[in-house]
């Protein structure tokens, strides 16, 4: 492995440069020691937080930050719970106070079932956030036209979804997040949808700088392991986009010389 | 009045809570048991900026939301 030139394959967003493309959520596990464990074992440099009201009848209960430690890990707040522009900006504001950095990830969901991107919402709280200073990495639908005008706004990175959340279904849409991927000059993640390690190979593989998972790794029988599957699944997809795959033909064509064979 | 008897009432993350009068913000995330290097605080849907915690006086009815990171996706 020393021959290939992985150490200088890292990829960039706002400014920070990051060698491992698995960026992994703390969500959804049992308990937080299986939290370090599994982040540990996905070699994730960047993860997904959540920003709640702290439990003033348990003050003391143990904390993510004890486990994950932000001067390890970039913690990357989210908006999960959020359904509007406004309640987005209130958290993150908040993050941004309790964290000190202006790196973000916006998601304004519809109502469930879909949990779809509220696009007109995105745009909204989008706007609002980078007029305030927050560089902001942002989850939308896999439409190339959202995409494009989100990056024209300022967005730092393009977040399409592969399939609905915690659905594990894998990216349902290849075409349109390859066609997202050629277009972008930010980062490309695909979050959400990824349910096991080819499905985090197949969007690396598609050119994504990056994939997003939480609950393939949080929901597996075995998580550490898991998230040990999907850092090789990510590395695995990466190196492919990056060699380059053979062409795709309509018909058999042997792998050994037809010439030279015994009579 | 006492001043040391004065109470203050508030509204912390949507409980109603009393608490003695004065109170900074710091003096509420201290009588919180809170770690303050781990919490963002509003009061009144405003941030309070971390470094002037000991220098916002809360007054009653103040309504203030302190949160911290946990796990998400």
């Amino acid at each position: 492995m020393d021959s290939l030139p992985l150490q200088d394959d890292a990829w960039r967003v706002a400014g920070r440069s990051f060698a491992s493309r698995l960026v992994v959520g703390t969500g959804k596990y049992k308990d937080l020691a299986t939290t370090a464990a599994a982040i540990e074992a996905s070699g994730a440099e960047m993860v997904t937080v959540a920003v709640r009201r702290v439990n003033l009848s348990d003050p003391k209960a143990p904390m993510l930050q004890d486990y994950v430690s932000p001067s390890r890990y970039t913690y990357l707040p989210n908006t999960a719970g959020c359904f509007t522009a406004e309640d987005a900006v209130r958290t993150l504001r908040l993050a941004r106070e309790a964290g000190g950095w202006n790196l973000v990830k916006l998601e304004v969901l519809g109502p469930a079932p879909t949990l779809y991107p509220d696009m007109p919402a995105t745009f909204e709280a989008a706007a609002a956030l980078i007029k305030d200073g927050f560089e902001v990495m942002v989850y939308c639908s896999d439409d190339p036209i959202a995409a494009k005008r989100l990056e024209e706004m300022g967005c730092v990175a393009i977040m399409p979804l592969g399939a609905p959340i915690g659905s594990g279904l894998g990216v349902q849409n290849p075409l349109m997040i390859q066609m997202i991927v050629e277009q972008a000059s930010v980062p490309v993640l695909v979050d959400a949808g990824v349910g096991t390690a080819t499905d985090a190979a197949f969007a690396m593989e598609l050119g994504c700088d990056a994939v997003l998972v939480n609950s393939a790794i949080a929901h597996a029988d075995d998580p550490v392991l898991m998230a040990r599957a999907m850092k090789a699944g990510v590395e695995a997809g990466r190196l492919a986009f990056r060699a380059g795959r053979m062409p795709r033909r309509a018909a058999a064509n042997p792998s050994s010389p037809t010439n030279g064979l015994i009579r | 009045m006492d001043v040391a008897t004065e109470v203050l009432d508030l509204t912390v993350n949507g409980e109603q809570r009393r608490f003695a009068a004065p109170l900074t913000v710091a003096g509420l995330v201290s009588a919180l048991a809170l770690d303050l290097r781990k919490v963002a605080v509003e009061l009144n849907r405003e941030i309070v900026p971390r470094s002037t915690y000991g220098q916002v006086w809360l007054a009653r009815g103040d309504s203030l939301e302190i949160v911290h990171f946990i796990g998400g996706g």
